[in-house]
């Protein structure tokens, strides 16, 4: 077949070669795909919770914490970290009793936190270091994955995936129907409280990869793809991992051969999947809904 | 006779503001009572006290050496988010809980209870089914599927029979007068008085405070009914603290 080879050849340049020839979109492609495993099921229970906001607010907390350690320490993975830690978990926990303890509405203390929280992390990490590290904070540098880091983002997936199967009941449940697990369990609260402090250590792996403001694009934005394609929470999260890995994989690519930033590529890459979800997903997609169906007989 | 569950000068509410206000009383073990009262008479509150969901703001319930995992809870439907994407095997599962708890596994014969809970309210077949494509007779159904797997010595039901049609409240009532039989005590919030006075032996008049308790035919009066109506208006933003505690 005449130019088969080519077009082989062809392929593999543009799907495969990159990551056999460079080693750092290995890693990042690695870091990608440790992140999404954390991160579906942390984003599909956020939105069944209707929290998307809440994760929003949080990803921005961490921003002046890591800027402080930033501060302190320079360009240190643990200072770093630990600052991120600290700031999003005061701020989780903050809001989490709150929103339970009392019937404040949440919104509005919530966008106040995160316009807050990214003024003075900008200020922060402007006062100590230049333009390029402002970039870096605030959208990730996946593309300059050193081995720590590498191990931190896989180790914080492992820890999430152990901690949600020991909560998943009463998680859920939760979500359902409150009133019956109160009945039944005291676990309620600890699995919230568990839950939020998972969604911090996710937005902090996310953060060294895409930035503290696309970190929580690798959490949301897969989680409701799934919604559109499943009915149960198990189908749900295994499309939201699915969609991050894939984009993660296509949005590398994308960077590689275009030039765009790698960062905002595979959240775009994730975005567009949403689109297409939208529009065709099975489950409620726009275009399913206007197709002219007969209705079954039972 | 046995007592099941004793209020002792009760007071439950929200915010200081009480729902519960002085409640004296005691259920006997296997009765089958009925608490009826006006939107706002307390029954909600008083079954959240019950099952340990809402503390006391003064006064005690105490339920007789019975552990929360003796007592089955039904919420009012209105408070279950029937959005979330979970199937009516899983939701009705978790009537397991004291066997299975946090963690442990559900094996053959757990999903053989499931399976019988859910032939016993009529819906083989609808294992697979999201809870957001059932009627709202179908959910209530399976909220019982669910109290059956509970297996429990006190029930409480939060409006066990609203907005479902007559033939699957029957089918439930026939459920709730089994469980009597079965010796179980049950309380259960109900808006048809009808219904109260030709199937519960014994009735509560709630209007925040009990305004008769008792057989059916001496409490529903149409002089009570009025009179709890009458003692349901205020919920006073400003009122003043109450005295009746401090003697």
């Amino acid at each position: 077949m005449p130019g088969g080879g080519g077009v082989i050849s062809g392929m593999y340049d543009l799907l495969i070669g990159p990551f056999v020839e460079f080693e750092f979109m290995r890693r990042a492609l690695a870091g990608a795909v440790a992140l999404s495993f954390g991160a579906g099921p942390v984003g599909v229970i956020l939105m069944l919770r209707r929290m998307s906001l809440v994760g929003d607010t949080m990803a921005h907390a961490i921003l002046p914490g890591a800027a402080l350690g930033f501060m302190v320490a320079g360009l240190d993975l643990f200072a770093m970290t630990l600052g991120g830690l600290l700031a999003g978990l005061t701020v989780a926990l903050l809001a989490g009793v709150v929103a339970r303890v009392t019937d404040l509405k949440e919104d509005a203390s919530l966008a106040a936190f995160f316009l807050m929280s990214l003024a003075l992390g900008v200020t922060i990490v402007s006062m100590r270091g230049s333009n390029v590290d402002l970039l870096n904070f605030l959208f990730g540098s996946v593309l300059a994955l050193d081995d720590p880091t590498l191990i931190l983002m896989a180790g914080i997936t492992t820890v999430s995936l152990g901690v949600l199967a020991v909560i998943w009941r009463p998680l859920v449940l939760d979500c359902v129907d409150p009133g019956f697990l109160r009945s039944v369990s005291r676990a309620g609260m600890p699995a919230y409280i568990a839950f939020l402090c998972l969604l911090v250590l996710n937005l902090v792996g996310g953060f060294h990869a895409l930035g503290t403001l696309l970190s929580v694009g690798i959490i949301i934005v897969p989680a409701t793809v799934g919604r559109f394609w499943a009915r149960e929470v198990t189908g749900m999260i295994m499309v939201a991992v699915a969609t991050g890995v894939a984009s993660g994989y296509v949005g590398l690519l994308v960077s590689f051969h275009s030039g765009a930033p790698s960062g905002p590529a595979i959240i775009l890459v994730a975005a567009s999947v949403y689109i297409v979800s939208v529009l065709f997903g099975p489950v409620g997609g726009v275009v399913p809904r206007l197709l002219p169906r007969r209705h079954l007989e039972a | 006779m046995i007592p099941q569950l004793a209020f002792t000068d009760l007071t439950l509410g929200y915010e200081r503001h009480p729902a519960i206000h002085h409640l004296d009383g005691t259920v006997e073990r296997g009765a089958l009572l009925a608490v009826v009262g006006p939107n706002g008479a307390g029954k909600s509150t008083l079954f959240k006290g019950i099952v340990g969901i809402l503390a006391p703001l003064a006064g005690k319930i105490d339920r007789c050496g019975l552990d929360r995992r003796d007592v089955a809870y039904l919420p009012q439907v209105a408070d279950i988010d029937r959005s979330f994407p979970i199937i009516v095997y899983d939701l009705v599962a978790m009537g397991l809980w004291r066997q299975t708890g946090l963690f442990s596994g559900i094996g053959r014969r757990e999903r053989d209870l499931v399976h019988h809970a859910l032939a016993a309210v009529g819906l083989t077949g609808f294992e697979r089914r999201p809870i957001g494509n059932l009627s709202g007779g179908q959910l209530q159904r399976v909220l019982f599927a669910r109290l059956l797997l509970q297996d429990a010595r006190l029930i409480v039901l939060d409006e066990p029979f609203n907005a479902i049609d007559t033939k699957t409240a029957a089918d439930l009532f026939a459920l709730v007068r089994r469980w009597h039989g079965e010796g179980r005590t049950i309380l259960a919030a109900l808006h048809d008085i009808e219904m109260v006075r030709t199937s519960f032996p014994e009735v509560l008049l709630l209007a925040r405070e009990a305004v008769a308790w008792g057989a059916a035919a001496d409490v529903l009066t149409p002089a009570n009914l009025q009179k709890a109506r009458r003692m349901c208006e205020a919920f006073d933003e400003d009122a003043a603290e109450c005295r009746v505690a401090a003697e």
